[in-house]
Formats: structure tokens, sequence, C-alpha cells
């Protein structure tokens, strides 16, 4: 296991250094001279002098590998640059709106996992039944509604209707369910899917004949064999999903107001504050294989055969 | 998660393509998809024949107003008739996800077959480019590029395809490899064809149908990609008839008419259903084998 560990580490270093100059590389994509933009952000005059200034502040007049190395150097020292609109650091500002975005995107894969692993189990049991194609339409509707859509219907008829949940804010659980449930529904509909094709295939496996053969009843099957083994692809998608899920809640964090890492993303490109925006793209792209790491390791350990590949 | 059609390994691709058009119109959940479908391509296409008023006329002394006659769904809060922008926003949304998906194709067709077919160096180094961009959650990564470009519909457009095009290419390598393998492709190697010949003539024919469902399959993500990013200002920008964009209008007017966000969702809703049950059809068409499991997202 400790060899395993050690090459996926080192597998992680050319990702990241291609995350960094991916990251690096879209700021090229900025349309027009980001010290005058920086100026303007701080209501400075953005005169000749202030911009040349500026540049050579930034590094700016420097030759673009260059900029990078430094660049880099910073990241490494966890200095993502300085927020043109707070003027604050931007590695700060982060982890400081990082706890409310884990706490949404934690909710909602238990929201995912308690609407997804029931269903997807009932789909398989009942496989050709009402039941079961009435939980593949579902699943459609998951994966065809509009997260933004899904929140402002949850907003009106829970909300401004019902007067259930509050429709905006950071607060107790009630703030929390409604963006988590966005969230959390249209995931759900790939994991439903995915564990009735997973429970599907593992029941055709010989072991379980074997488990009927010898008389095991058909709860104890499904319960110590089947489960087991068909949760397997749910753990990769889990991981997966965690990092899409950080990029999703940015809608969704917009909807409702939630003081996470996606608002601050969307209100730092309104106001252009390009520092925010590579800052965030790296943070949750180092998340992203981070959580996919994990998700191998743990598959790793929970399927020993892994390892060997 | 790889697109391997192990089902049709053996089989000629002639044959495996003829069953698969059987297959898949015999399914009735994915000719149904393939009717609402049609029925929204060709509200597009006759916008301006169907459309009651003009999308963009603003007139305030309308606002608001409830269905009628006139306006069967009301107005919107600057008086336009929401029934015509919506569609004419079946137009915009429709023909800007097929041009991504044209684009995304334009990237990866070459990158894929090229890599599957030439192999070694250059495999490795195209599909190291892949590995990385597919590192990124792909929505942060649009989100960001079109934020950096500034808000406009064509610069999101560019930057779904700068991101997505990655996950294609390497399917598109995968099904180069296994065609590679075949007896006609050395047979016409054998015969004198060019590598150009080979990959554009013989491979490229052999992977058209499988990549057409792949793009069916993507076109409902692709549509929901544009509209939340048009959601969040950075597409389409105002007066412009969207969906994302009137749901975004309807914000502030989600207390007094409820209505204006119900339409554009439920179209979104519609056509992104419509376009996953085609999909989902073609998929199960081409590998019967595989019990209905969503691509990862």
């Amino acid at each position: 296991m400790g060899r395993y560990i050690f090459r996926r580490l080192l597998n992680l270093i050319p990702v990241l250094l291609g995350i960094s100059l991916i990251d690096f590389g879209v700021m090229s994509f900025v349309s027009g001279d980001p010290a005058e933009i920086m100026l303007s952000a701080s209501g400075i005059q953005p005169t000749v002098e202030a911009v040349t200034a500026v540049r050579h502040a930034l590094g700016l007049d420097e030759p673009l590998y260059l900029q990078y190395c430094h660049w880099l150097w910073n990241v490494l020292h966890l200095n993502l640059g300085i927020s043109f609109r707070s003027s604050l650091p931007v590695a700060a500002e982060l982890m400081q709106r990082l706890p409310a975005t884990l706490e949404l995107t934690l909710c909602a894969l238990c929201i995912t996992l308690l609407i997804g692993v029931p269903l997807g189990i009932l789909a398989a049991l009942h496989r050709d039944t009402l039941i079961d194609h009435a939980c593949s339409m579902l699943s459609l509707a998951g994966a065809s509604m509009p997260a933004f859509w899904l929140a402002l219907l949850l907003i009106y008829y829970l909300s401004v209707r019902l007067r259930l949940f509050p429709s905006m804010g950071m607060g107790g659980i009630g703030h929390l369910l409604l963006p988590a449930f966005t969230l959390g529904f249209g995931l759900s509909s790939a994991y439903i899917r995915l564990l009735r094709a997973s429970i599907l295939e593992t029941m055709q496996k010989q072991f379980i004949v074997a488990a009927q053969a010898k008389g095991m009843t058909a709860r104890a099957i499904m319960l110590r064999h089947v489960l087991k083994n068909a949760m397997l692809p749910v753990v990769t998608l889990l991981g997966m999903n965690f990092g899409h899920l950080l990029g999703g809640s940015a809608i969704v964090e917009t909807v409702f107001s939630w003081p996470g890492i996606g608002k601050f993303m969307v209100d730092a490109i309104y106001s252009k504050d390009y520092p925010v925006i590579q800052g965030y793209v790296l943070m949750v792209a180092v998340f992203f294989v981070l959580a996919n790491l994990l998700v191998d390791l743990f598959y790793a350990l929970l399927d020993p055969r892994i390892k060997l590949r | 998660m790889g697109g391997s059609n192990n089902g049709s390994n053996n089989i000629p691709g002639a044959v495996f393509a003829q069953n698969m058009w059987q297959n898949f119109l015999r399914d009735k959940q994915a000719m149904a998809g393939l009717l609402i479908v049609l029925l929204f391509l060709a509200v597009g296409l006759l916008a301006p024949l169907i459309a009651p008023h003009d999308p963009l006329q603003i007139d305030l002394a309308n606002k608001l107003l409830p269905p009628s006659l006139s306006y069967p769904l009301g107005t919107d809060h600057l008086g336009r008739c929401e029934l015509s922008r919506l569609i004419y926003a079946t137009r915009v949304s429709l023909s800007n996800s097929i041009l991504v998906l044209a684009l995304i194709l334009l990237i990866s067709i070459p990158v894929g077959s090229v890599s599957g077919y030439a192999g070694g160096a250059i495999d490795n180094i195209l599909m190291r480019i892949t590995d990385i961009l597919l590192a990124f959650p792909s929505l942060v990564l649009s989100l960001a590029i079109a934020g950096l470009i500034g808000p406009s519909l064509a610069h999101l457009l560019i930057a779904l395809a700068a991101v997505l095009w990655a996950g294609y290419a390497r399917i598109i390598r995968g099904m180069v490899l296994q065609i590679k393998e075949k007896e006609f492709i050395t047979a016409a190697r054998a015969s004198g064809a060019s590598h150009f010949n080979v990959v554009t003539r013989h491979i490229m024919l052999h992977a058209m149908t499988p990549i057409i469902a792949l793009a069916a399959l993507e076109v409902g993500g692709i549509i929901l990609a544009i509209s939340g990013l048009c959601f969040l200002g950075l597409g389409a920008q105002p007066p412009t008839p969207e969906w994302g964009v009137m749901l975004n209008d309807s914000r502030p007017y989600i207390q007094s008419d409820p209505n204006l966000m119900l339409y554009p969702g439920l179209a979104i809703f519609l056509v992104v259903g419509s376009f996953n049950l085609v999909g989902e059809g073609l998929r199960k068409a081409i590998n019967p084998q595989s019990g209905g499991r969503m691509a990862d997202r």
C-alpha cells in the first residue's frame, strides 16, 4: 500500500504543474491591461506613469516565463496575490469562505446519497416494474433539471408561498436545506442509474450463484455480497462529484446568496477581480485532484487488485 | 469510464450500424424524446412565422400583463411578449449548443484520431494535455475563461468548447485505437492508401455513428451549461431572448409574477430531458448490455 500511495503522489506532480500552467495561461484571456483594471478597480486614475508603476510592481514588464516562475513560487508559498477589490490576500479571502462551501457541498452529497442509494437499490430489486420505471423517470428529471430553475421553484413554493424556509443567506439548518437539496437532487440521478446497473451486474457474478447454492437467504446475499461490491463504482463517482459540486455551487450559491467561494468567484467576475478568479480556479482544481486521489486510495483499500495495475 | 463498445468488437461496422438504428427506432422513450426535440427545432426554425410579437419590442404601458388573447403567456417586466421571447430563445439555445458541439468536434476529432492512429510521442503529449484539462471541474474552468474574456455569448461558446473538447478527444482516441486494429484497415494500407486517407476515409467512417451518439448524449448537458452561465450574466446579454437570461430577469418578480420564471425553466427542462432520452436511446442501441447508466456529467 505504501508504494502505491507513493507512486500516486509522484504522479500528482506533473498534473499539478499542468494545472498551474493552465491557470496561469487563462490570464492571457483577459481583455485589457490588468494593471489598468487594477487601478480603476481601486479608484485610481490610470495615468501612463501609474500604469507603468503598477506593471512594474506586478512584474508584468518581465518576460512571460519569469512571470510564471515568480507566480508559481508565490503559489507554492500559498500566496495567491492581492484582491483588486478588497486589497486583502486572495488566499485568506478564499479560506474565510471555504467552510461555508464545504458545509453546503457535504450536505448536498448526503442528500444525493439519501435519494440515490435507496432508489438505486429499489430500482434494481424491482427491475422492469413500475417502481423501476418511476425511478428512471425521476433520475431523468434530475439530470435534465437546470439547478437555477429548481432553486427558483423551491424558493417560490417553499419560501414565498409556504414560508417554510428562508430563501437566502446562511444561518441554521433551514438556510442550508434548500441550496443543498438543489445541488443534491440533480446529482442523485447519476447514482440511481449507476447503482441500479452496478447491482444488476454484480447479481450475475459467479460468487452470487455460489452463495445461492449454499443456501444463503436473498436478504443476506444482498447485504453481504451484492451491495458491498456494487458500491465500488459509487465511491468513484462520489470523489468525482465532490469536485464538480465545488464548481457547480457557483450558480446555487449565487441564487441563495450563500457566502461561499462560488458566490465570491461570481462576484469577482462581475468586478473583474482577476487574482480572485485565478486563485479560485487553482484552489478548486487542487481540491478536485486531491478528492480523486483519496477516492483512488480508498478504492485500493477496498479492492486489493487495483494496486497491482 | 471509457466508451468501450465491447458488443461491436467482432461485428463489421456496417451491420453494427444497421442494428443500432433498428434498435433505436424501436425505443419508444427515445422516439418520444426525438419527437419533442424535432418540435423544438421546428419552433426555433419557424420563430419569425409563429411568434405573435417582436421579442424585443418594449412596451412599458403593458408590462407584467396576465395571459390574454393578444399575449398568450402575458408580458414581462418591460412589456415584451413572453411567448415570443420563449420562441426566439429556442432558436438561440439550440443553435448555440449545436455550435458548441461543432467546435468541440472540430478540435476533438483531429486530436483524438491523430493521437490514436499515430501513437508514440505525439499520442503521449496530446493525452497529457487532455489529462490536465480533465483535472479541472469543467464548469469551473469555463466559468473562469468566460469571465476573464468578458461576458458575451460568443465568448461563452469559446470557453465551453476550449474546456469540453478534452473528454471527447479521449473517447474518440479510444474508438480509433479499436478500429485501427481491424483487418480492413490493414487491407486499406496494403492496397496503397495513405495514412491520411486511412484516417479520413476508413477510420472516421466507422467512428462516425458512435461519435454522433456521443454528441447527442451531450447536447442536453451543453444546453444546461449555456443557460446556466447565461443565467449568471456571462453569456447572452439583454435584450437577447435566452432562457437563462429570462430566468434571471424574472427573479425580482418571483413574488408578484411567478409565471415569468416558470416558462423559461420548463422550456429548458423539456428540451434537455428530450435530448437526454434520445441520447440514452442511442447509447442503449449501440451497447445493449449496459443497463442504461448515464456517463459522468
